[in-house]
C-alpha cells in the first residue's frame, strides 16, 4: 500500500506530454485519473520511475459533434461521458456504459482515455467503444495517427500504441436510431464485470463486444454474422463465445463465463431489438 | 416499524430514548483521533517483512543491505530479537489439559507457517523508507508443502509443527445424556433423521481502521505507554508485561478512537510487542501502521469450520437427539482465544429448541498453514446457529412440514422460562413464538408462500425462496465460574466507577472499551436515568488503563449486560452514600428519604429536600458529614454476572434467484431481535443493521480463499468482496422486549445478534428457492458461480 519512490512531472499539453515521455523513456508512465495505475503502484506491481501527470491537460476534456461521429477528448471523465447530451443522442450505449464504471468517486476521477489506454479486458469502455466501431487518435513525436478499435488491443494490457505515443481522442460513429443493450454482470455494483456485453442493432447491422472474455476486449463477430444471416436472437447468442478465450478466476469458471456470455448477449440483443 | 415500547417500565426516563450518539460529530468530521493520527516527533517507523511462503524453513536472513537504505536506523531478523521475549505470545484459553500449543514469537526464526508470518523488521525515519528497506532484506527459504484443507490437515500427512508430532491441537467434547446411550437410542428410534455437512468459510474481519500501534517509552525508569487500535487495552497490558518481562505496573495501554474490531482487535499481536520491545531497546517512540494488504493476512481470520450435524426427531418433527462433529481451523498458531471459539458455539447447536438430554458434541481443531483464526463477530455462535437452522430446514423437508411450523413445534415454550437446558445452562427469558409471529407478519410470510407457489413452476427462470432463522445469542460474557469450567484464563466480570464531582457533574469510568458501539452515549444514559441528571452532565472515561485500571474490555456482546449493569450498580452505591449525607443534613432517618428527580426528599414533607448537587458539594468540602463517612461521592463496583444473557429473535428473508445466471436478489429482509430492555433503540437498530449486513456478507459475498500452495488469493478489497451500501437490501427491524430477569436493567446485549441470525436466513431462502430444481444445499458464499454450479449438479444428479 506504499508505492516505491518515483519522480513526478506535470505536462501542460499533449505535445509536452509526448516530449516528456520521449525524454524519460520506458520507465515513465502517463498519469491521468490514476484509478488503474495508482492501485498497481501501491501494491508495487507497477514501479514507474517517473509519472507524467496529464490530468490537467484541460483541452483534452471534451465531447464534440464531429459530423458523422462524436469526438471525445481522452481526458474526459467518465461522469462527463455518462452525462453528455451529444453522446446520449448519438451513442447512448457509450454514455450508459460509462455510468457502470466503478462507483461515483471513480467516475469523477477516471478518464475514458485512461481506461482505453490501460486496455484492461475487464473494463467496460474498451468493449463498448469496440462494439461501436470507434477509432482512437494517438499522438506521437511525429504527429497524430488513427487506430481502429479493432486493431488497437494486442494482448493483456497491451495496445498497438508505441511507447512514445499518447491517446488523445476517441471517435465514435453516430448511431442515431440504433437499438442498443449493455449487460454488466458482477457481484458488487462497483466491481469489474465478471462478463459484460455491449450490443447494438440497426436495420440489418449489429455490433457486439464482450467484457472480460479473454486477454483483450472481444468483438463477437459471429453473433453479428449470424444475425445478418437471419438467425434468431437466441440462436445468434449461442455464438457469443466463438471469438472468446475466457479464463477462470475466483468469480467464474471457463464454462460459467461462456454460459454467461450467451445469456447476457441474448439479453443485450433483446434490449437492442426492443 | 413495529416496536414494542421499551420505555414503558421506566418512563418518563432517559433509558429508551433514541438519543443521537455523542461520539458521532467527531467521527463524522474527521476530528476523532485514531492511533495513526497522533503526531510524535522522532518516532521510528516499524515495517515487517512477511513470508511469501505458506510453509518453509528459513535458511538465511541477511538484513545488511536494508541498513544501507537512506533513513533506515535498524533492521533485525527473528533470531536477532529472540532474547527480547520473556514468554511466547499468549493463548489465554487452553481448552483441554493436553491441548497442543506451539511456541509463537513475534518474528519467526526457523520456520514460517503461513503467508504473512513475520521474518524480519526494519526501523526507519519514515514509513516509506521502512517499506523500501524491506525489499533489500535477503531471506532464503526451503519451501515445504502447504496444508489448507482441514481434512488433509487431520491426516497429519504434512505436519505444520513437526515437534508436536500431529496437526491436531485438541479434541473437546460435550456429551449430555439422560442415561447412557441416550443419543444412540434417539437416533435408532427416530421417525426422521437428517445428516448434514456445512462449511463455515474463513472470513477476514476487515475493520475499517486497520491496526496501528505506537509505543512511547518514558525516558527514565522503564515505564512505557502503548497506544494501540485494540478492543482490549486491559488484557493487552497484562499480556505485554508477561510476554516482555516488564512489571505490569510499568505498562500503560491506551486505545484512542478505534475504527471497528469485530473480534479482530481482541488479541495480542506481534507488532504490539515489537513496538514496545524496540521502543525500549532504542529509547525512542516506535510506531507501526498496518497496510490493508497486511491486514488481510497478518490480522486474525474468523470462522473456518467443517460441521457435521445430525438431528433425530419423532414423527411430528419434535427433536429427540443431536449429534455434532466439528473440525476447527486454528490456522498456523493459537492466538489469544483461538481454541475457545468453537466452544462458544458448543452449547448452541440445539438452538432455541426444546431438546431432551441427548446431545453429543465433539470438536477437533487442527493447525493449517494459514493465518491464525480467532474471534470474529459472534465467535462460534453464528456457526452453531447456521448449522442448526440449516438442518432444521432439511428436517422440515424430511418431515414434510413448513419450516416455520417445524420451528414452532420445537420452540422452548415461553412459560417454561427460566429454562434449564440440556447442557445445564439456564436460559433467562424468551418468547420465541412471539418473535417468529412478528417476523412472519412483517415479512408477509403467507402471501409470499402463495406467490412462490405461483411463480416457481417448471421452467421458471426466476424462483422465489423464503428463509427463516430463529436464534439464541449466548452473551454477556460471562460468569467467571462458568469460564473456569471451560478452562478460560480470566474472569468475566466488569468494573465501573461513578464519581459525582463537586459541581455535580459526573464521571463514569468503565472497563468496557468501545470501538464503535456508542458506549459513551449509552453509559451516560444509564447514569442519567439512575442519578436523575441530564446525560450531557455526564462524561464517560474509558480505554486507558491509567484512567480505568480495572476492566475486561469489549467483545462477545458483553458490554451492556456486564459493563453497563456495573455502571448502574455503581450509581446505586453513590445514591446510598448520598442518602446518608442527605439524611444527616435534613435531620431525617435514611429510611424516610425518597430519591427521585435527582433529589432526596423526606417522605410526606416535600419542602424538606436536598438535590444531589448540594450533596456532592457537601461530600467534597467534608465540612459536615456524618461521623465515619469518607469525603467525596464516588463508588466503584466490580460485577460478575450470575448468568449469561440470552437475546433471541427470528430473521426472515425472501429472495429471488435468477436461474439463468445464479444471481440472487434479496426481496425483503426482516429482523426481529429481542435484546431485552433497550437503553438506546437507535443504537440497537444500528447494531442490527451492521450485524445483518455482515451475516449477508458471509452468506453471499465474503470468503478468504487460499490456493493449494497456501497463498491468500483474496488479499485486497478487489477480491475480498465486502458488500457496499448499494449491494445490501433495506432491512426492516422490529423488536419484542423480554427483559432479562438476571440484571436490574433487564438488558441482554445486541452486538452480534444480526450476524447470528442473518446467514442461515439468507441461505435457507436460496435453497428454498431452488428446492424445486433438486438443490439441497448451496455453499457459502452463495456466489452466482456457486449457485449456478449447485443447480447444474442437481440437474445432472440421478433422480
Amino acid at each position: 500500500m506504499i508505492p516505491a519512490a518515483f519522480d513526478y512531472v506535470r505536462a501542460g499539453s499533449a505535445e509536452e506530454a509526448v516530449s516528456l515521455i520521449a525524454e524519460h523513456g520506458e520507465d515513465a508512465k502517463f498519469l491521468a485519473g490514476g484509478h488503474s495505475l495508482l492501485p498497481l503502484m501501491k501494491l508495487r506491481l507497477a514501479q514507474p520511475t517517473v509519472l507524467i501527470d496529464i490530468g490537467r491537460v484541460n483541452d483534452l476534456s471534451y465531447v464534440r459533434d464531429g459530423g458523422d461521429h462524436v469526438a471525445i477528448g481522452a481526458l474526459t471523465r467518465h461522469m462527463d461521458v455518462e452525462t453528455s447530451d451529444v453522446l446520449r443522442e448519438h451513442a447512448p450505449l457509450l454514455a450508459h456504459a460509462a455510468s457502470h464504471v466503478g462507483d461515483p468517486q471513480v467516475r469523477h476521477r477516471g478518464t475514458i482515455g485512461g481506461s482505453i489506454a490501460h486496455a484492461d479486458p475487464a473494463s467496460d469502455l474498451p468493449a463498448a467503444t469496440l462494439a461501436l466501431g470507434a477509432t482512437y487518435v494517438v499522438q506521437g513525436p511525429n504527429g497524430t495517427r488513427e487506430i481502429a478499435a479493432a486493431d488497437f488491443y494486442e494482448g493483456f494490457l497491451t495496445t498497438s500504441m508505441a511507447a512514445d505515443e499518447m491517446l488523445t481522442e476517441i471517435r465514435v460513429p453516430k448511431m442515431g436510431g440504433a437499438g442498443w443493450g449493455f449487460q454488466k454482470f458482477n457481484r458488487r455494483a462497483q466491481d469489474w464485470a465478471i462478463v459484460g456485453v455491449a450490443a447494438w442493432r440497426r436495420n440489418g447491422d449489429a455490433g457486439v463486444a464482450l467484457v472480460n472474455m479473454g486477454s483483450v476486449p472481444i468483438l463477437a463477430s459471429s453473433v453479428a454474422s449470424a444475425l445478418a444471416g437471419g438467425a434468431s436472437i437466441d440462436d445468434a447468442a449461442e455464438q457469443a463465445a466463438a471469438e472468446a478465450d475466457p479464463q477462470a478466476d475466483l468469480n467464474a469458471s471457463v464454462e460459467y463465463r461462456i454460459h454467461l456470455a450467451k445469456v447476457l448477449t441474448r439479453r443485450a440483443l433483446e434490449a437492442a431489438s426492443g | 416499524m413495529t416496536t414494542t415500547d421499551a420505555t414503558t417500565a421506566t418512563a418518563p426516563g432517559v433509558i429508551g430514548q433514541r438519543l443521537l450518539r455523542r461520539e458521532d460529530p467527531a467521527l463524522l468530521t474527521g476530528e476523532a483521533k485514531f492511533t495513526n493520527d497522533m503526531h510524535v516527533p522522532g518516532a521510528l517507523h516499524l515495517a515487517v517483512l512477511r513470508s511469501p511462503y505458506a510453509h518453509a524453513r528459513i535458511t538465511k536472513v541477511d538484513v545488511s543491505a536494508a541498513l544501507q537504505v537512506p533513513g533506515v536506523r535498524a533492521a533485525y531478523s527473528g533470531a536477532d530479537l529472540a532474547d527480547l521475549w520473556a514468554a511466547p505470545m499468549p493463548c489465554a484459553w487452553p481448552v483441554t489439559d493436553d491441548m497442543k500449543n506451539p511456541p509463537h514469537h513475534p518474528l519467526a526464526t526457523d520456520k514460517v507457517c503461513y503467508v504473512g508470518d513475520g521474518v524480519a523488521c526494519v526501523l526507519a525515519d519514515s514509513d516509506t523508507a521502512a517499506h523500501d528497506a524491506l525489499e533489500a532484506i535477503d531471506v532464503e527459504y526451503e519451501a515445504l508443502e502447504a496444508v489448507t484443507d482441514l481434512e488433509d490437515a487431520l491426516s497429519d500427512r504434512v505436519l505444520v509443527h513437526e515437534d508436536l508430532g500431529t496437526n491436531t491441537s485438541y479434541t473437546w467434547a460435550l456429551k449430555v445424556e439422560e442415561s447412557e446411550g441416550a443419543v444412540d437410542r434417539a437416533f435408532a428410534e427416530a421417525a426422521h433423521t437428517v445428516s448434514e455437512r456445512y462449511v463455515q468459510q474463513r472470513l477476514i474481519p476487515m475493520a475499517m481502521e486497520p491496526r496501528a500501534v505506537l509505543s512511547m517509552p518514558q525516558p527514565f525508569g522503564g515505564d512505557v505507554t502503548l497506544y494501540s487500535a485494540t478492543q482490549v487495552p486491559h488484557i493487552l497490558k497484562v499480556m505485554t508485561a508477561i510476554t516482555l518481562g516488564i512489571g505490569e505496573h510499568q505498562v500503560r495501554v491506551v486505545a484512542p478512537s478505534v475504527g471497528g474490531g469485530f473480534g479482530s482487535k481482541l488479541n495480542v499481536y506481534a507488532e504490539e510487542l515489537l513496538c514496545v520491545a524496540l521502543s525500549r531497546k532504542h529509547g525512542v517512540p516506535v510506531r507501526w501502521n498496518e497496510t490493508r494488504s497486511e491486514n488481510t493476512m497478518a490480522t486474525i481470520h474468523g470462522r473456518g469450520q467443517i460441521q457435521h450435524i445430525e438431528l433425530a426427531a419423532d414423527d411430528n418433527g419434535k427433536l429427540t437427539g443431536i449429534r455434532v462433529r466439528l473440525i476447527g481451523d486454528m490456522g498456523a498458531y493459537l492466538q489469544l482465544v483461538t481454541p475457545g471459539i468453537p466452544l462458544l458455539g458448543a452449547f448452541l447447536y440445539a438452538g432455541v429448541y426444546d431438546l431432551p438430554k441427548a446431545y453429543d458434541f465433539e470438536c477437533t481443531s487442527v493447525f493449517t498453514t494459514m493465518t491464525p483464526t480467532d474471534a470474529y463477530r459472534g465467535a462460534g455462535r453464528p456457526e452453531a446457529t447456521y448449522a442448526i437452522e440449516r438442518a432444521m430446514d432439511a428436517l422440515a423437508g424430511e418431515v414434510g412440514v413448513d419450516p416455520l411450523e417445524l420451528r414452532r413445534r420445537n420452540f422452548i415454550p415461553t412459560e417454561s422460562y427460566p429454562y434449564e437446558a440440556f447442557s445445564g445452562l439456564t436460559y433467562d427469558s424468551a418468547n420465541h413464538d412471539g418473535a417468529a409471529t412478528m417476523a412472519a407478519e412483517m415479512l408477509g410470510y403467507d402471501e409470499l408462500r402463495a406467490r412462490q407457489a405461483e411463480q416457481n413452476v417448471d421452467g421458471a427462470s426466476k424462483r422465489i425462496g423464503i428463509g427463516v432463522s430463529s436464534y439464541f445469542e449466548m452473551c454477556g460474557l460471562a460468569p467467571s465460574r462458568v469460564l473456569a469450567s471451560l478452562n478460560y484464563g480470566a474472569g468475566g466480570w466488569e468494573a465501573a466507577t461513578v464519581r459525582v464531582l463537586p459541581t455535580s457533574k459526573v464521571q463514569v469510568v468503565t472497563g468496557s472499551t468501545p470501538h464503535g458501539q456508542g458506549h459513551e452515549t449509552s453509559w451516560s444514559m444509564i447514569a442519567a436515568e439512575k442519578l436523575g441528571i441530564a446525560p450531557e452532565d455526564i462524561d464517560v472515561l474509558h480505554s486507558d488503563t491509567a484512567v480505568s485500571p480495572l476492566g475486561l474490555d469489549t467483545y462477545g456482546s458483553r458490554s451492556l449486560p456486564v459493563g453497563g449493569v456495573a455502571v448502574a450498580m455503581a450509581c446505586d452505591k453513590v445514591i446510598d452514600k448520598a442518602k446518608q449525607i442527605a439524611a444527616h443534613q435534613l435531620e431525617a432517618s435514611p429510611d424516610d428519604l425518597e430519591f427521585a428527580g435527582g433529589a432526596f426528599t423526606v417522605k410526606g414533607s416535600p419542602d424538606r429536600t436536598m438535590p444531589l448537587a448540594a450533596i456532592a458539594f457537601e461530600a467534597f468540602t467534608a465540612h459536615d458529614l456524618p461521623d465515619g463517612l469518607e469525603p467525596n461521592l464516588e463508588a466503584q463496583v466490580t460485577y460478575d454476572p450470575p448468568n449469561f444473557s440470552w437475546p433471541f429473535g427470528t430473521h426472515m428473508c425472501a429472495v429471488e434467484v435468477d436461474v439463468d445466471t445464479g444471481e440472487i436478489e434479496i426481496l425483503k429482509y426482516v429482523a426481529i431481535d429481542d435484546c431485552g430492555v433497550q437503553v438506546n433503540p437507535l443504537i440497537v437498530d444500528g447494531q442490527v443493521h451492521g450485524g445483518v449486513v455482515q451475516g449477508i456478507a458471509q452468506a453471499l459475498y465474503e470468503e478468504a480463499v487460499y490456493d493449494t500452495d497456501g497463498n491468500l488469493t483474496t488479499s485486497t478489497l478487489a477480491e475480498y468482496l465486502v458488500p457496499a451500501a448499494s449491494d445490501v437490501p433495506p432491512i426492516t427491524t422490529g423488536h419484542t422486549v423480554t427483559p432479562s430477569p438476571t440484571n436490574q436493567l433487564g438488558v441482554k446485549g445486541v452486538g452480534e445478534a444480526g450476524t447470528i441470525g442473518a446467514a442461515p436466513a439468507v441461505i435457507n431462502a436460496v435453497v428454498d428457492a431452488l428446492s424445486g430444481l433438486g438443490v439441497r444445499d448451496v455453499p457459502m458464499p452463495a456466489s452466482p458461480l456457486n449457485v449456478w454450479n449447485a443447480i447444474n449438479h442437481a440437474q445432472e444428479a440421478p433422480k
